[in-house]
């Protein structure tokens, strides 16, 4: 953490000049907003931010938020932020993007994020429909939603982010509503301060595609006061449920992280030879 | 004057790729310039594998025409070889596996080499040495020199093995003195004395890349390209960069971008499945203007196609591969030797103009081993790219900034006042997107334009000429044929051809204004290639109005000098020496 305290700024100071382009009532906005009162919290000076973005409505985000940004292709948020981390482990990494281009496109990378523990936060603003390309089903859509891809109604099951997150290896694996900003804005804090691969699965309501809004409250509860994150069959238990959604932190605990291996490489590599290039010469003569 | 042609054939797995190393690496510590060519099967365990290896006391320029030697192993060697080996040259066989036929005009010497191995060193897997051994007392190449490469070698393993093994070369030895001489190969020392290197080609590009300020290494393996990644994971740490090996070739260009956003030198390298998967990241590059090196060490395609030999099949898919009007600088590696400075200069042109830059190598290249002078790191100095000033930063800072030069200026994330976001959506000056302003696009994409027409000043700087300098019959070749070319150039100059080659390093953008001196003297081009459709001379169409005479080959081996010597002598044959030339230049 190279946090720079000084000077600190205030929500509002995180704001850019670029206007999301949202639609009235998206989800994301609170989104935004609890991570502009998380970046205040902590004080995080926008010159050590990077938030890298995929496509979809959430990938318009780095362009909202006061700090460096890279909005990247579909679905490959997570190696780009990884190659940012490992150039300059100093800088805060936030990784956002949706449902679709973390879960379905970009798939592939978030196994290997996760249990490379690399230490950044991963916001994934999930809400179950693919709302940039107007309303088709997304991993995470419920079975038998009709949508513009699924007008006889989806065939598929959806994926479970949460139990996923934990089997791969995440260190930090975590649900938030945009519609409660303030328990969001702590979970954000407690990702972006968790060493480690931190995820959180936001559910973040589509209101022109799929507007969840009265369907989702009834269903939230918040992970029991007793829950030990540090077990991850209990955590496995959570993300399992299906008459609700718990929202908190389902798991975490402390493993060493990427950048520490790739320091130990390196330290173990110049104390058998002099970190110059003639020594490596020296090998091919 | 020693020229000598070894090929050592046999099963693979089964030490005769080690057995080439070890000769390759004696005759190079011997004093002689070495050029080795191998071909390997796709099988690790068993299949046929040979190694060849050229020895000279000249510059050497391609793997050679026909075999002095042959080492064969086992009788399917014998059977795929025999018919290169020269009028004259020389068999050694392993006379406990087969016993070939008589042979015309080809001095054969069986050795048990199983039972010498096997009764005498007691390890039937010496014989790859005891081979050595033979070679070494039949044509006097210094005995020292295998003695101490194979300490070298086997230190690390304990002086038990270093004893047997020296014990099996002493063993060869012993065996040529019983071997009646009636070849007339003698090496002994050779004439090099300067301090040289024995590197791939890979192992070249790899150490030009560290040369360059390489940090982050990110890719995947493939062949045959992954032993670029093998040997920066060692090296690398050692100046205090890292070898990430990611889940796929997307994740390892998007590593690579991250990196270099970030402010480090990044690097990928993969083969042509892997490109193909790179492509649109390819453009994201473009877009954002963040620099990336990206090598394509080329096999057969296409999809999977014949891994572990080499093409040229890969120079569509770096020029035009990408959707969108999409600028990319596309290099071609030549030499060893042109490894190490060809990668320095793709990253200072990286850099230089925050574009991504393509670097085709291939297989051929790729794992021949060659002595080469030890690099001077001062000869190509390191480019940065270009910072944001301290007036530049702060509200407003504009990253995409329009101006003459294209280049605008980056700043990197812990800089204080260069907050931006960089950009795969079309945007405007300061990096807000502007996906539906139809005029920013133009001057946004005449900037990134303006880039890449500006690298073609240097693209005229790098191109080799060979033979006479306003030829009759011109050739134009790129990437890892230039040997041959030179060679076969100089083959018809000796027979008395006006012949002159041009050999560029920058692909695209072309070195138009060299290219049109060439073709403005030649009365007719060739334009060699290892590929089925003649890419490269198609490219040249596009923009000459010139019909290129295409020399391709697509079996996945290189040419032999003879092959382009022919194809001049052919062309020269029927020239027309009255036709008026001009070219002309297309937009």
């Amino acid at each position: 953490m190279s946090t720079t305290t000084l000077p600190e700024l205030t929500p509002q100071e995180y704001k850019t000049d670029e206007h999301p382009i949202w639609c009235p009532g998206c989800g994301d906005f609170g989104v935004l907003s609890s991570m502009y009162q998380a970046l205040s919290k902590l004080r995080i000076h926008p010159k050590d931010l990077v938030v890298v973005s995929g496509i979809g409505c959430s990938g318009r985000t780095p362009g909202f938020v006061k700090s460096y940004g890279f909005h990247v292709l579909h679905g490959r948020v997570l190696p780009v932020s990884m190659g940012v981390k490992l150039a300059n482990p100093k800088l805060h990494v936030i990784g956002v993007g949706g449902d679709g281009d973390g879960f379905a496109i970009g798939g592939g990378h978030i196994p290997h994020a996760a249990r490379r523990n690399i230490d950044m936060a991963y916001l994934v603003f999930d809400n179950a429909i693919y709302g940039l390309t107007k309303g088709q089903y997304s991993p995470t859509s419920p079975t038998a939603h009709v949508t513009g891809s699924t007008p006889y109604g989806n065939i598929e099951r959806p994926l479970n982010p949460l139990a996923m997150l934990i089997a791969y290896g995440a260190t930090f694996v975590a649900r938030g509503y945009s519609g409660k900003p303030k328990e969001l804005t702590d979970l954000i804090i407690k990702a972006i301060e968790h060493k480690g691969f931190a995820f959180i699965d936001i559910i973040s309501p589509c209101i022109t595609f799929y507007n969840t809004y009265k369907v989702i409250p009834p269903t939230l509860i918040e992970v029991p006061a007793d829950h030990d994150p540090t077990n991850r069959v209990k955590a496995f238990e959570l993300a399992l449920r299906e008459d609700k959604v718990p929202l908190g932190v389902y798991y975490q605990v402390q493993q060493p992280t990427f950048e520490d291996g790739v320091d130990r490489v390196i330290k173990q590599a110049q104390a058998a030879s002099p970190p110059r290039l003639d020594a490596i010469f020296a090998e091919f003569a | 004057m020693a020229d000598c042609v070894f090929r050592v054939g046999g099963e693979g797995g089964e030490g005769v790729i080690s057995t080439g190393e070890l000769l390759t690496l004696t005759l190079a510590r011997s004093g002689y310039e070495i050029y080795t060519f191998r071909t390997y099967p796709a099988e690790i365990k068993g299949g046929h594998a040979n190694y060849q290896v050229r020895a000279s006391d000249k510059l050497l320029l391609s793997q050679g025409a026909a075999v002095d030697v042959l080492v064969a192993f086992n009788e399917e060697a014998y059977q795929k070889h025999i018919e290169d080996v020269r009028s004259g040259g020389v068999l050694i066989y392993d006379s406990d596996s087969f016993t070939p036929p008589a042979s015309d005009g080809i001095i054969v010497y069986p050795v048990p080499l199983t039972s010498l191995a096997t009764e005498k060193v007691g390890i039937k897997l010496t014989k790859n040495i005891v081979v050595l051994g033979v070679l070494s007392g039949l044509f006097d190449i210094p005995f020292e020199k295998f003695e101490g490469l194979v300490r070298d070698r086997f230190t690390r393993k304990g002086e038990a093995v270093v004893l047997k093994n020296v014990q099996a070369l002493k063993v060869g030895v012993e065996f040529a003195k019983s071997i009646e001489k009636k070849d007339s190969i003698r090496m002994g020392a050779g004439p090099r004395q300067v301090k040289e290197l024995v590197l791939s080609g890979n192992e070249s590009l790899a150490l030009g890349a560290i040369a360059s300020g390489l940090k982050l290494y990110a890719g995947y393996p493939i062949t045959p390209a992954t032993d670029i990644m093998e040997f920066l994971a060692k090296e690398l740490p050692k100046v205090g960069g890292f070898v990430v090996q990611t889940e796929d070739e997307i994740s390892a260009v998007g590593t690579v971008l991250g990196a270099s956003f970030a402010g480090s030198k990044a690097m990928t390298a993969t083969s042509g499945p892997g490109f193909s998967l790179m492509i649109e990241m390819l453009g994201l590059s473009v877009m954002s203007e963040i620099p990336a090196v990206i090598v394509d060490v080329q096999r057969v395609g296409p999809s999977t196609g014949m891994p572990t030999k080499t093409e040229q099949g890969d120079l569509y898919i770096a020029v035009y591969g990408g959707h969108g009007s999409c600028p990319r600088v596309v290099m071609a590696l030549s030499s060893v030797e042109d490894c190490f400075y060809g990668i320095m200069r793709a990253f200072n042109i990286a850099e230089e103009f925050q574009t991504p830059v393509v670097v085709l190598s291939d297989q051929y290249l790729g794992h021949r081993k060659a002595t080469v002078p030890k690099p001077d790191i001062n000869k190509v100095p390191v480019i940065s790219r270009r910072l944001a000033s301290p007036e530049e930063l702060g509200n407003g800072f504009k990253r995409y900034k329009l101006g003459a030069e294209g280049v605008s200026p980056m700043s990197l994330p812990g800089m204080e006042g260069g907050y931006y976001t960089a950009e795969g959506l079309e945007h405007d000056e300061i990096g807000y997107p502007a996906a539906s302003n139809h005029t920013n696009h133009l001057r946004m994409t005449e900037k990134r334009y303006t880039k890449f027409h500006a690298i073609e000043a240097i693209s005229n700087d790098l191109v080799r000429q060979y033979g006479n300098e306003a030829p009759e019959i011109g050739i134009i070749g790129w990437g890892s044929t230039e040997g041959v070319i030179r060679e076969a150039v100089q083959m018809a100059i000796d027979k008395g051809y006006n012949v002159g080659a041009l050999h560029p390093k920058i692909l695209y953008p072309l070195p138009l204004a060299r290219m049109g001196k060439l073709i403005n003297s030649a009365k007719a081009v060739i334009v060699p290639e290892l590929n089925y459709t003649g890419q490269f001379a198609t490219l040249l169409r596009k923009r000459f109005a010139l019909d290129f005479i295409q020399l391709n080959k697509t079996i996945g081996l290189p040419f032999t000098p003879k092959e382009l010597f022919d194809k001049i002598e052919e062309v020269a044959a029927n020239v027309n020496h009255n036709a008026p030339r001009t070219y002309a230049t297309r937009v």
